[in-house]
């Protein structure tokens, strides 16, 4: 253990690895703070030719590793595991190309969303935009295929790279794609994209930017309830709009957020939506005066319409707050990721209401409605006995009424160790044997972000060479199919 | 050689059966839709079975308001754009359709083929929603799902787009719809002076447009440049356009619908000569142009995306190599993919070019061993062999 140590130093300077147990408290969880993982060190290299000198010992040494960004994600996929490397990325934050010109820009992994968009900007922007985006890395936002609000309109990050460097567990680096769309082969970036880590490090990533749209309109909408709210999402949708982004909060979740913001959000409202047209200035103005009557129609007990950049700017950071402000209403939260096709909203919300109430817990609802990606906020307090278990185990039933709707287990945190266990529900064995299958390809040493995605640890077969036990094996934590 | 079995599972799972006993007795594979492009990818030995979606045809679902539809492999794009339509949505996806329009939606997926609205709507890949694959050892799997943002598990539909049935057999799609537009309105421009030309594009690519579709062509020494705009009101900003444009020189007409599109689709495609695909960036189109002066090819192109394909006439097949030879040399390190041409041709250069990263390529190909370790269905088809 001390040689390995030594090695990593070797790789990256001995103020760069860090083995204290105090110091590695900083990176044993992520933003899902109920999972831990105590590594046997946390190393930050500087470069992509460290990063790969990192697992290039990892790999001899056959020791897993997991790599990490900020720490903002929201399904335990940068959990440390345990006896690990963790290898963290925040150091690498240099832009190394903006090339406005093809639309492109190409940055190190630890480079976060918002200085992508400032880069580009004003002309051009990134359209991704997770809540997390002042501090989220777009090495993050690769490996967990980041949405955000506006994704309804732009796609998600596997919609914006073109380019990817990345080193694969064995030490390799590949290059794939670039600047250029359609290269001859496998789409392989469109696997790497949203593997959460699993497939190799992403060391160089190139994205393609979008003009910024000339007028950008947003409004907020206040409903008596979810009910009327979801109803108004459905009609402006089937009217053939289609909005850079619907949001919807409930009452609960605007109470949090207008504690923690002002924005003068009204108590006695049941729900709101942020509604926002961007685009043409020629087709905005008629879409929007569209979405204002068909929010009157589905009689809006009030709307906010902004008038600057400052109001809007507000609306905004009102919305990204949410989760940041629950903790003025509720002492823990458990959140939920699950999605249900557009149409089944007003359902899938009454179902919450209905369990929420069976299980005497809180949920506040605060999600991406055009997409139907929701975000139950399961309060509970972990000081009072067995509330812990009841809110998880109602997080599972409302996992399990999204699968039953024809949705997802997650719209866009991931699976990571947090929803491993509802894999399942999505995908059969078969299913999972396909995932397994590209998992090999990549990493058949299984070291790339073990225990994570996969609801059971499978291990690799066709091993040249002599059969050796999987650390994992040895550990008694998986055993050879 | 032995003849050519044809088989035409009625349902997927039927699909996954025969493919589960061609494994069993190590039988090659070969999927095929309309066969509308065929010709593509390296030619290989003729496979022991053919395995047709012909009767893999049903629209199974379409959400008309959830904006989805789940669709087996065979059924042509043709005739689901003619059911989207009827409740006024579309895919957002125009490669040509071969004749009859026949081209069906797993052919199209498996080919990665694209059209003009590719410049704002994206790839196939970027259109799937998920997919149900039939394995090489017959294992029915899928992947993605029916919802608009679903990120559980790998994503295996932009592993199957472009993969040219060496991964097994697409069996069914689900894909992403749009509204269709209340008006369509077509910018088109021309000039003979290639350098201004070239131009042209990144005046319009980088304003705040919201083009669905910008292409180019170039043939016997004239320059078109196209733009779609679509909307409600889409007359402010085809004036916007002709005002980006005025400095240089063109004269921009505007004119309602899309009447021009199809036959600049059609030019994707040549039933004699050879066609080059080229991956370069929206700032080389005039070296791309000058490799088609050169070497007497028409050219279609992507602009705003970089993507052009250079269509050589019908010739003599050792001309026809050494113009594309000609044309990947000059354009070196772009990448220059043979799609349509004779079968002479095609065995007489390497469809796909060299793949410059090695490692990129070691790595497909173990993709490739997972997935049909005895290397089953379309073997030798795709890039490197594999």
């Amino acid at each position: 253990m001390r040689h390995l140590i030594r090695e990593l130093e070797a790789i990256c300077g001995r103020e760069r690895v860090v083995t204290h147990a105090h110091a590695l408290r900083t990176f044993e969880s992520d933003g899902l703070l109920h999972y831990k993982g105590t590594p046997l060190a946390a190393a930050l290299p500087d470069s992509a030719e460290e990063v790969q000198a990192l697992v290039r010992v990892c790999h001899d040494a056959r020791i897993p590793w997991v790599a990490r960004g900020s720490g903002t994600g929201l399904s335990g996929g940068a959990v440390p595991v345990d006896d690990g490397i963790l290898i963290v990325l925040s150091r690498m934050r240099r832009i190394i190309e903006i090339d406005l010109e093809n639309q492109r820009i190409v940055v190190e992994p630890g480079v976060t969303n918002a200085e992508v968009g400032r880069a580009v900007g004003p002309g051009h922007f990134y359209p991704p935009d997770p809540s997390s985006q002042i501090i989220c890395s777009i090495g993050g936002n690769v490996a967990e295929n980041s949405g955000g609000a506006h994704c309804f309109k732009y796609g998600f990050t596997t919609n914006y790279v073109t380019g990817l460097e990345v080193v694969l567990s064995n030490g390799e680096m590949v290059t794939l794609g670039g600047k250029e769309l359609d290269g001859p082969g496998y789409d392989l970036i469109g696997v790497f994209v949203g593997s959460e880590g699993t497939l190799g490090i992403a060391t160089k990533i190139t994205l393609r930017v979008v003009p910024t749209p000339e007028t950008t309109r947003t409004l907020v909408a206040y409903f008596d309830g979810t009910d009327s709210a979801g109803r108004t999402v459905s009609d402006i949708v089937a009217g053939g709009i289609i909005p850079a982004a619907i949001e919807m909060m409930d009452s609960l979740s605007m109470q949090a957020c207008e504690e923690a913001t002002h924005a003068g959000y009204p108590p006695e409202a049941g729900a709101a939506l942020v509604i926002e047209l961007d685009g043409p200035e020629a087709e905005c103005a008629p879409l929007f005066e569209d979405v204002i009557a068909i929010c009157e129609a589905s009689h809006a007990t009030g709307m906010r319409i902004a008038q600057d950049e400052a109001e809007r700017a507000l609306i905004w950071k009102t919305r990204k707050a949410a989760f940041a402000a629950m903790g003025r209403i509720t002492p823990n939260y458990y959140v939920q990721d699950g999605v249900v096709p557009r149409t089944r909203l007003p359902e899938a919300l009454r179902r919450i209401d209905e369990l929420s109430e069976e299980y005497g817990l809180k949920v506040a609802n605060v999600f991406h409605a055009g997409d139907g990606n929701l975000h139950p906020l399961i309060c509970y307090d972990a000081s009072h006995e067995g509330e812990p278990e009841r809110a998880e185990e109602l997080a599972g039933l409302i996992v399990a009424m999204c699968v039953e709707l024809g949705g997802s287990i997650t719209g866009e945190h991931g699976v990571g160790v947090d929803k491993k266990r509802y894999l399942s529900k999505m995908f059969s064995e078969d299913d999972l044997d396909a995932f397994h299958r590209v998992r090999c390809a990549f990493d058949p040493g299984g070291l790339a972000n073990p225990t994570k995605v996969m609801p059971t640890p499978r291990l690799c077969g066709e091993v040249p060479g002599p059969y050796r036990r999987h650390p994992l094996e040895r550990a008694g934590l998986a055993e050879r199919f | 050689m032995t003849a050519v079995h044809r088989v035409t599972p009625t349902t997927p799972e039927d699909a996954s059966e025969v493919m589960r006993a061609a494994a069993a007795t190590a039988t090659k594979v070969r999927p095929k839709g309309a066969g509308t492009k065929f010709g593509w990818g390296r030619p290989i030995d003729e496979p022991n079975l053919e395995i047709s979606t012909a009767r893999l045809d049903r629209i199974i679902e379409h959400n008309e308001g959830d904006l989805t539809a789940v669709l087996e492999a065979g059924v042509p794009l043709q005739r689901a754009q003619e059911a989207f339509a009827r409740a006024g949505q579309m895919l957002t996806l125009d490669p040509p359709l071969g004749d009859n329009d026949a081209a069906t939606i797993g052919g199209i997926v498996a080919t990665a083929d694209q059209g003009p609205l590719r410049h704002r709507y994206g790839a196939c890949r970027d259109l799937l929603l998920g997919v149900t694959v039939v394995l090489p050892d017959g294992t029915l799997a899928r992947s993605g799902g029916k919802v608009i943002k679903n990120v559980a598990g790998y994503d295996l539909a932009k592993l199957y787009a472009g993969s040219f049935g060496t991964l097994g057999l697409i069996v069914e799609v689900v894909v992403r719809l749009q509204p269709q537009p209340v008006k369509q309105l077509t910018l088109m421009c021309e000039t003979d002076d290639a350098e201004r030309f070239s131009r042209a594009p990144l005046l319009l690519s980088h304003a705040a447009l919201e083009m669905d579709c910008l292409d180019v062509g170039w043939r016997d020494g004239t320059g078109t440049l196209m733009a779609l705009f679509r909307g409600a009101f889409p007359e402010d900003r085809a004036q916007a356009a002709a005002r980006l444009l005025e400095p240089t020189g063109m004269t921009v007409t505007t004119t309602e619908g899309v009447a021009p599109w199809a036959e600049q689709r059609a030019r994707q495609r040549a039933s004699e000569g050879a066609v080059v695909r080229v991956s370069g960036r929206a700032t080389d189109l005039f070296t791309v142009i000058e490799c088609a002066q050169r070497t007497g090819a028409v050219l279609v192109g992507r602009a705003g995306l970089g993507i052009s394909w250079l269509s050589l006439p019908a010739s003599e097949p050792n001309t026809l190599i050494s113009a594309i030879e000609e044309m990947r040399s000059e354009l070196s390190p772009r990448a220059c993919v043979l799609l349509d041409a004779p079968e002479e041709v095609r065995a007489g250069v390497d469809v796909w070019g060299r793949e410059h990263d090695e490692g990129a390529l070691a790595l497909m190909r173990r993709v490739k061993s997972r997935f049909d370790p005895a290397g089953l269905c379309s073997p030798g088809r795709f890039l490197g062999g594999i």
